[in-house]
């Protein structure tokens, strides 16, 4: 018996995988883990993306992982280095919740990341094949990358799998 | 200028003692409140990815009972008051004598006795920093939840991750006497914000 991977992805970070193993990422609140599936290759890829947009970045070099915009494209790409092809990539997601019940535009971060991802999914042309978004709680989540199912644990609801 | 050395030592110890002061008339406002010796650490100031921030504070999932303010005026930015689940019942029915139906979640009654908990010492946190550095400094309404770490947290990152890819994050522990109640002040000012500071105490910028 091979013990099978569990990769981890930081916050503002992502990661692919190809063949048997998981990808997993915790607490997750407003920020949106992103997750892309081939199940004809086996490539499975996920992102811990923070914010919307990359357009309010300062610096030149920022962190590609960190952003919807940029995060999405660069996850694609590298999933195609292992072998998936865009044909079969379909997508999952959750996250992007309201954490604490301040009502300040800043804090409204998880509804805009979730509009952005899917308005760069939809851009991309691919298929979101299930969500578990919004709310105000925090979430954990796991790729299986042998057969696509996305894992979802929360202090709340235990674990539900999408 | 994105790395780790950003600080000078005597900006590090600057902010360092801004979590002592803090945190210390915190800890007397906890201390008065219930009546009992309360102990503080050393506060850590910490700055880095994000990430390896959450990392420093414990397991991403740990589930904790947070009061988050959001830090309004001169200098803003992101106040938590945290305690472990533990913690927090014993706040609650050593401490505090309520009677707690254990198995249940907290009642409204329980929620709001935390939250006013959390607002009481985060604000003698942040009326401490406004008189040191003669700033205009407001507390936000406090807000709680009972989470895991991580999602607590990355929210209070936001406002630094619109610019950055670090935070900076000034935490303390405290101690109840013997040692059944722990928790910790966090705050992570916005990064303009620390300018300010240093300006308002005098501290050379570079």
């Amino acid at each position: 018996m091979i013990e099978s991977t569990v990769l981890r992805v930081g916050i503002a970070e992502f990661n692919v995988l190809k063949g048997e193993g998981k990808i997993k990422t915790t607490g997750l609140g407003s920020c949106i883990g992103l997750t892309m599936f081939d199940p004809i290759n086996q490539v499975g890829g996920l992102a811990h993306i923070m914010l919307p947009t990359s357009e309010i970045a300062r610096d030149q070099n920022f962190n590609v992982a960190k952003y919807a915009d940029t995060a999405i494209p660069a996850l694609l790409k590298k999933m195609y280095q292992f072998g998936a092809s865009k044909e079969n990539i379909h997508s999952k997601m959750a996250g992007g919740s309201q954490m604490f019940q301040i009502e300040l535009d800043s804090m409204k971060i998880g509804y805009k990341n979730i509009v952005k991802c899917k308005e760069i999914l939809q851009q991309l042309n691919i298929p979101i094949q299930a969500e578990d978004t919004g709310g105000s709680f925090g979430r954990t989540i796991e790729l299986d990358v042998l057969n696509g199912r996305l894992s979802i644990r929360s202090i709340k609801f235990g674990i539900k799998e999408i | 200028m994105n790395t780790s050395n950003r600080f000078q030592p005597l900006q590090l110890d600057v902010l360092q003692e801004i979590g002592n002061i803090g945190s210390g008339n915190a800890t007397t406002a906890l201390s008065n409140l219930i009546n009992k010796t309360v102990d503080m650490k050393v506060p850590r100031v910490n700055f880095g990815p994000f990430s390896n921030i959450t990392e420093s504070l414990g397991d991403a999932e740990k589930v904790v009972i947070a009061v988050y303010l959001r830090v309004i005026g001169e200098t803003p930015g992101n106040m938590y008051f945290i305690l472990s689940q533990k913690s927090a019942n014993q706040l609650l029915s050593n401490v505090l004598k309520i009677e707690m139906n254990k198995d249940k979640e907290y009642s409204d009654f329980e929620i709001s006795t935390l939250t006013e908990i959390g607002n009481i010492l985060t604000s003698s946190y942040l009326s401490s920093l406004a008189n040191l550095t003669h700033l205009k400094i407001y507390p936000s309404v406090p807000s709680l939840t009972m989470d895991m770490l991580g999602a607590v947290l990355s929210s209070g990152m936001m406002q630094c991750g619109q610019y950055d890819d670090y935070a900076l994050l000034i935490e303390t522990n405290f101690l109840e006497d013997n040692e059944k109640v722990e928790g910790h002040f966090i705050f992570i000012p916005d990064p303009e914000s620390l300018d300010k500071i240093f300006h308002a105490l005098g501290v050379p910028n570079q």
